[in-house]
């Protein structure tokens, strides 16, 4: 048992745990901030597997970015938990033994049997100067460019529909209209009256 | 040393766990989010244990595109939730019947 395989086992129980508390949880946002924790344990099960870049990359994109807007949509809206708990004990037998039979499918594929450690090698570690970044961008920017450029269209794609569904004009709300601000005249504001001056008294 | 099974067989718990979620939470429109994120989350540790097992990067390369498609997906969904709990003030799945199905 060496240390880096009790560190995989204490970063798996977390991941295990920080997931099972996801769905089981109460109350929503308690069920994000666990989402954070598993997402924080799978970067660092994911820097023993030399991919530092994704592991970054999921605590930047991951924990800064999408689950701060879980948390800020689920903070933001008032929700009343109770009614959307029914039925969790009702649909507990049935959820639990499909999730059991798609992991007992699975555990006998992917099990030792077929990808242990004789039939598929442990590779060597690299060396300390090696660069997963500069791996990772090398075939990114020639051999993946195309699909990288559509992942960038993907992502302006989603602001754009993120920005159309939410954005609403309110009637109560008073605008400024700039072209009738420019069109304007100085008779639409002023109006000169000519009148006869009074004698004084 | 780890094996390549010990990091399948942890997305596989991770897959089961969160199909379990989606079971379990069907109601909730947010844990079904949240589900949907740890399922691709499992999905993303296969590839990225298998890229280091088998000397590829292009598994890292796909985890990158499957982060840029999660975070757009999780994006519009939560707009999509926003604008449904304006119109209908519920985010319970039970009350979205209104076309019938």
């Amino acid at each position: 048992m060496d240390f880096e395989r009790i560190i995989f086992y204490i970063f798996a129980a977390i991941l295990v745990f920080a997931a099972g508390r996801v769905i089981t949880v109460r109350n929503p946002v308690h069920a994000a901030l666990h989402l954070v924790l598993a997402f924080f344990t799978c970067a660092g099960l994911w820097l023993l597997l030399e991919a530092e870049f994704l592991a970054i990359a999921l605590v930047l994109v991951y924990v800064g970015a999408v689950m701060v807007l879980f948390l800020f949509v689920v903070m933001m809206l008032d929700i009343n938990t109770s009614p959307l708990r029914e039925g969790f004990v009702k649909y507990l037998p049935i959820g639990s033994t499909v999730a059991v039979l798609i992991f007992a499918e699975m555990f006998l594929v992917v099990g030792s049997k077929h990808f242990g450690r004789e039939v598929v090698a442990i590779p060597a570690r690299h060396a300390a100067d090696y660069s997963n970044v500069r791996e990772l961008g090398s075939v990114l920017y020639t051999d993946y460019v195309y699909p990288f450029e559509i992942a960038a269209v993907i992502l302006l794609v989603a602001i754009i529909a993120a920005i159309a569904l939410t954005m609403r004009k309110r009637p109560e709300t008073k605008y400024q209209d700039p072209a009738q601000q420019v069109l304007v005249k100085p008779a639409d504001r002023v109006r000169l009256v000519r009148m006869k001056t009074e004698q004084k008294q | 040393m780890i094996a390549l099974s010990d990091y399948l067989i942890l997305g596989a718990v991770l897959f089961g766990l969160s199909v379990a979620g989606i079971f379990l939470n069907r109601k909730n429109v947010i844990i079904l989010l949240m589900a949907i994120e740890l399922m691709l989350l499992s999905v993303n540790m296969n590839f990225v244990a298998f890229s280091y097992f088998l000397d590829d990067t292009a598994g890292q390369v796909f985890v990158f595109f499957i982060l840029t498609v999660a975070a757009a997906e999780a994006a519009i969904g939560l707009a999509i939730l926003v604008v449904l709990f304006r119109n209908r003030q519920t985010i319970n799945v039970q009350d979205l019947d209104t076309l019938k199905g």
